[in-house]
Parts: structure tokens; sequence; C-alpha cells
């Protein structure tokens, strides 16, 4: 804490700790995070209810629409986002670009999502994250891209998905596969979690832990193609911890009405009855595209592995 | 009478005691885990219905302006105000981080939906951006000698007390730990640390 001097037991704050990295996580559960390209759009996203907005400048299904290079946000406009809401601020840097991420870490912004939604920066070379004080977020498909990006610093890994689709059915496979490798993992005896580690190409270390504890040592949120509160509830039931939801809010007819009502999904994702009401009359969703439509050079999960 | 083979609960620092968590949003779960780990049985409290029968609730860490925008919709309709009238029959409520934040009576600078049950104001997200979040460990002489490790993350800080409030915790500019009567404060997270002295402390409130 920049303010805070030491206190009498002689011992000063410190920050930038993976349990202060991690913890930051801990409190969006149950939440979403909505992403934004603008200060109205942020406020839009706080008054719907969402625990954190996400600052790139166009949204991935503008991304797919537009072509071109997607880098991190102009500052000037993430700045305008912080100053409009009053809860967290997460923004993107592209895979391995250390220096958009110093930058975001600079802006003061409260997470930075490494992601493979930009154009990747390095096609070898994830960032250091350990080096920061900021927590990142990154993209996972499986087990071992979450365990490797934890190693690498992640205090927060999300399901890739295929963003800027509107189509959940790759965010749903993904969540299974981390799932599902988590219980396969807990069924082997120790001797054999060695090449379990080796098949993942993970740290034995980190699938040691996973198969003591049965779960991610950070939160594990849903991301990339959720578009409707049924969307949400889905991924919920399915185990994660929250969800992301991009282009799904913002490509549809009324976001705010939208937004609220995928708030109320992600709380309620148990209950029938609640996600009836609030999925009622919502207005048009995202057109969206099928994922089975795309050519494997617009798969955005292939990025960053 | 008890059959020899009937399960035997687990041991527990209150027998019986029955304590909800505030689960709309935030880090709730771990705050079942930390009470569960002392043998107390836990309720997730999403609905009005679910307070029935509480011995004490607890408010998690989130973001309190998602968690007070849930409040306002139809299936939590109407939680708040039964808060309020739990908090004020003397019901033991402990607020964590968000928790406090809701608890408060005057939050700075904002509007925000409230319980408004404890005389204290407090200063959202005081120390600023989560770069600045941090580890601190503690003076709290309530809970022994020991430093309590305080984690403290996007933290608010209480400003001002008003009577019959007892500070219990502070930090050179601000208070972080305060209780009055059957309520409690602290702006930061005993739930996501190994210590549970806190936990316990609260607990001994429930008489």
């Amino acid at each position: 804490m920049n303010t805070n001097g030491q206190s009498k037991n002689g011992q000063s704050p410190k920050t930038g700790t993976t349990l202060v990295k991690r913890a930051f996580p801990q409190m969006l559960k149950g939440g979403v995070i909505m992403d934004v390209v603008n200060a109205e759009q942020a406020k839009i996203a706080e008054d719907a209810g969402a625990v954190a907005v996400m600052a790139l400048e166009r949204v991935p299904a503008d991304i797919r629409a537009d072509g071109g290079v997607a880098r991190m946000s102009d500052p000037e406009l993430i700045i305008r986002i912080m100053e409009a809401v009053s809860i967290p601020v997460m923004a993107k840097a592209r895979i391995g670009h250390f220096v958009e991420a110093q930058i975001l870490q600079a802006l003061g912004v409260d997470c930075v999502d490494e992601s493979e939604v930009l154009t990747m920066a390095d096609e070898e070379n994830h960032i250091d994250k350990h080096k920061f004080d900021v927590p990142f977020v990154c993209g996972a498909r499986n087990l071992g891209e979450a365990l490797r990006r934890i190693a690498e610093g992640a205090a927060m890994i999300r399901t890739k998905g295929e963003a800027g689709t509107g189509d959940v059915v790759e965010a749903v496979r993904h969540a299974r596969s981390i799932f599902g490798e988590i219980r396969r993992l807990q069924s082997l005896s120790k001797d054999e979690r060695y090449s379990y580690a080796k098949n993942l190409a993970a740290p034995i270390d980190l699938v040691n832990e996973v198969a003591d504890t049965g779960k991610l040592p950070v939160v594990n949120f849903a991301a990339g193609g959720l578009a409707t509160p049924a969307d949400a509830a889905l991924l919920m039931q399915l185990g994660v911890d929250g969800v992301f939801v991009g282009s799904g809010i913002f490509k549809s007819g009324d976001p705010a009405r939208r937004a609220a009502a995928i708030v109320k999904a992600t709380t309620y994702f148990n209950d029938p009855a609640v996600l009836a009401e609030v999925s009622r009359g919502l207005g048009e969703p995202m057109v969206g595209r099928t994922v089975a439509s795309l050519s494997e050079k617009e798969l955005l999960a292939a990025r960053g592995i | 009478m008890a059959s020899k083979t009937a399960p035997q609960p687990p041991p527990s620092l209150v027998g019986g005691v029955l304590v909800g968590v505030l689960g709309l949003q935030g880090d709730f779960r771990e705050h079942i885990q930390k009470l569960e780990s002392l043998g107390v049985t836990t309720r997730d409290v999403r609905r009005t219905s679910d307070l029935d029968g509480l011995d004490a609730l607890i408010l998690p860490g989130g973001e309190s302006t998602a968690v007070a925008i849930l409040e306002s919709s139809k299936a939590a309709h109407g939680i708040f105000d039964e808060i309020q009238k739990l908090g004020r029959a003397g019901l033991p409520i402990w607020g964590t981080c968000m928790g406090s934040i809701l608890l408060a009576k005057d939050i700075e600078g904002s509007k925000q939906g409230r319980l408004s049950l404890m005389n204290i104001t407090v200063r959202r997200n005081a120390f600023g951006p989560q770069r600045f979040s941090a580890e601190q460990p503690l003076d709290i002489p309530a809970l022994g000698a020991k430093p309590f490790p305080g984690v403290f993350i996007r933290a608010p800080l209480i400003t001002h007390v008003g009577k019959d409030v007892e500070v219990l915790g502070k930090v050179e500019n601000g208070i972080v730990m305060a209780r009055e009567k059957n309520l409690l404060a602290t702006v930061f997270h005993p739930e996501v640390v190994d210590d549970t002295r806190v936990h316990e402390y609260f607990l001994k409130m429930i008489e």
C-alpha cells in the first residue's frame, strides 16, 4: 500500500505477492466481467452489476470482421474508462508483449489479460508475469495450458472459448476439458503423475498441487462465445467461478438489459425459474458465427498454447 | 438416545451453530470453507428465506456495487431490508472488505445501496488500484499478541467511527477492524489466509 507506513510490528506492506495477486480474482467470483470499448459502455456495465470491465479497442466480433493487427487499447481510452467506474478495470495486452503490460500496469489497471484475442507479439514466449505487481489473467483450452500459464505467474485463468462468435461450444469444450483432466489426474496413483505431467507439458509441482486439492490453484472463469443468460448459467453449472462476456452484450439489441440479465443468471445459475424470468424479452442477441464455419486461420484459441 | 453407530458431529467451537454467508457474489466459498474447518454448519444465503434460523451472518469480499444491484433483483428482493432488521435485533453480522462497505452508514462520495447498520464511515478503494493492494501484518490486541496476516485487496478504510464503535485495529491512515455491539467490520480478508483467529473471534460473538 503506497500511503501506508510501517506498522508497530515493524513490518511494512508487501505489494505484488502471489497471495495478493491471486486474492484479487477471488473477490470477482460469482460475477460477470464485461468487454467495453469506451466510458459509456463501462458505465452501462457497472450499472448492470458487472464486477469488472475489460477495456479493449474493439470487441472480438469487430476484430474478426475488420481484420488487421489488434493491439492494446489507447491509454487515453483506458484512463477515461477508469475515471468512469468504481469497479476494477482490466485491459488486454498482446501475448508476449511485456511492454504493453508494463504500460497497462503504469496506467493503474487492476488486471492485465494476456489475450489471444489480440494479435500475438511473440509466438514462442508468454510474458513473465512474476515480474509484475499487477495480476494477470490468461486463456486456456485445457489443464496443460492452464498450468503453464500459472507457472508463468498468471493469477487467474479463463477458458479461451472462441471469442467474437457468440457460439458457446468452445467455452464448454475447454471448461469440460480442464475439469475432466483434473478428475482424471485425481484418479492416478502418485507415481503415475510424472508421466501425466509430461503429457500435459506442465510442471510436476503444480500437477501434484492440483491432484491433492482437486482444483486449480487460481480462480477459473469462462470466456469466449457466451451470449445469453443461459450460456452463463451453463458454464457456472459446469463448475467455473464466474464469466466473461465480450461481444455478446454490446453487439446485442439491448445491452443494458442483457447485461443485467446475465449478471442475475450468474448468481442464480442453479435456479431455472430465475433463468426463465431473466431470459424473457431481451431483444436481439448478437448474430454470431458458428465456430464450425470458421477456417483454421480464424480460430483465436489456437494462439498462445 | 443415539446408537453407537450414529455418525459423530465434527468437533465444534460452538456446537449446533448455523452461520450464513451472503452468496450473491464474491469470495463466500472461502468463508464457508473456513467456518466448516472450525466445525460450524453453514448456509449459502441468496434469498430472503435463507436468512431463517441463522445464528450469525457473514458478508464476504466482492464488489459492493454488483451486490447492491443483485439485491434489487426479484429473486433477492428485500434481502437487505431483512438483514437490516436482523442486525438491529442483535444478529451477529461480520462484513469483510465489501461487507464492511455494506454495513457502513456512510460511504464517502457514494449513494450506492447499503445496509446502513454500523455507525462508521468508509472510503472505498482507499489504497488505489490493485497494484497497491498488499499483505501487511496487523497488531490486533483482541486477537492476541501475534500479528494477524492482513490481506488488503482494493480495500476500503474506515475513516470515522461513531459512538459505541470499538476500534480493534488500525494502520497509519485509517481503521481496519471495528466492532459495534453485534456488528463486526474488517477491511482485510481473514478468509484467504490460514489464520482462523478472526473467524473464532466472530463465532464468540454468538451468545
